[in-house]
């Protein structure tokens, strides 16, 4: 990972990104698992979709699932979507601001996924991974897409 | 909520939020709030990012809509009919917040 530079960055009405191929090859990969998630969702006995498709009424089971029932398949038709987005674009050397949206949302979607299996809190560090966790992978990955999270809220955030 | 650079606060999952028991004839009448929950995954750039873009808040206001969220654990962040709040929550459920609704008391 090349962390010392932004992964995206203003250029006029576009945006400049600077990956990797070795960071690109992880987000294709990432991608298509959120992808195989989202088609064979089970949000019963899987907290990651659970944390995905959160319920509007927790107290409410009943109105719940009509809220589900209207939103949630927009929801997913959306995450969906989304994830499609960055598939054509992963090899792009500039995103326009509707392609830098779509990549915000499904990286957002992929660290929601990660750190709800990794059972992460707000003091999570890579010190509680230490050589040979078995996790220690999973939360490389979750570190990266925290690090281009970050940088892609920075760029649609600047003027 | 979390910063690149990992932080300083325990997690707050969301508690339950007891809806009064009301007379369904005034739901119409009844405004409806937004609570948005502290979650230890979501960035606080990403979450000020979205108070501004989704409701169109000024960077200051949605920033401390963040700070409440992250300090105290939530924060209503929009409130209207119950269409409207149920809109409300489907946008921030697509940017990936932990978004319900209840009546306003």
């Amino acid at each position: 990972m090349s962390e010392l530079e932004p992964p995206l960055a203003r250029d006029g009405d576009r945006f400049a990104l600077r990956l990797s191929g070795e960071d690109r090859d992880l987000l294709r990969a990432l991608c298509g698992q959120l992808r195989d998630l989202l088609h064979d969702p089970d949000p019963v006995s899987d907290p990651a979709i659970a944390r995905l498709f959160p319920p509007a009424y927790p107290e409410d089971p009943l109105r719940n699932l009509d809220f589900e029932r209207q939103a949630g398949s927009e929801l997913h038709a959306d995450r969906l979507a989304a994830v499609d987005v960055v598939d054509t674009s992963l090899a792009a050397d500039h995103l326009t601001e509707d392609e830098a949206l779509a990549w915000l949302a499904s990286v957002n979607g992929l660290r929601l996924v990660l750190g709800t299996r990794l059972d992460v809190t707000e003091e999570t560090t890579e010190a509680d991974y230490p050589e040979g966790d078995p996790d220690g992978d999973a939360f490389a990955m979750y570190l990266f897409l925290t690090w281009l999270e970050a940088g892609i809220v920075d760029a649609l955030s600047s003027e | 909520m979390t910063t690149p650079a990992p932080p300083v606060r325990a997690v707050t999952a969301p508690v339950e939020v007891r809806r009064p028991v009301g007379d369904e004839a005034v739901e119409t009448d009844t405004p409806w709030v937004v609570i948005v929950w502290n979650d230890p995954i979501n960035l606080m750039s990403y979450v000020t990012w979205v108070f501004q873009t989704l409701f169109g808040y000024p960077r200051e206001k949605a920033e401390r809509l963040m700070m409440d969220v992250h300090t105290k654990g939530k924060a209503a962040v929009s409130s209207g009919t119950r269409s409207e709040a149920e809109r409300d929550v489907a946008r921030l459920h697509a940017k990936g917040l932990w978004a319900t609704m209840q009546r306003d008391v």
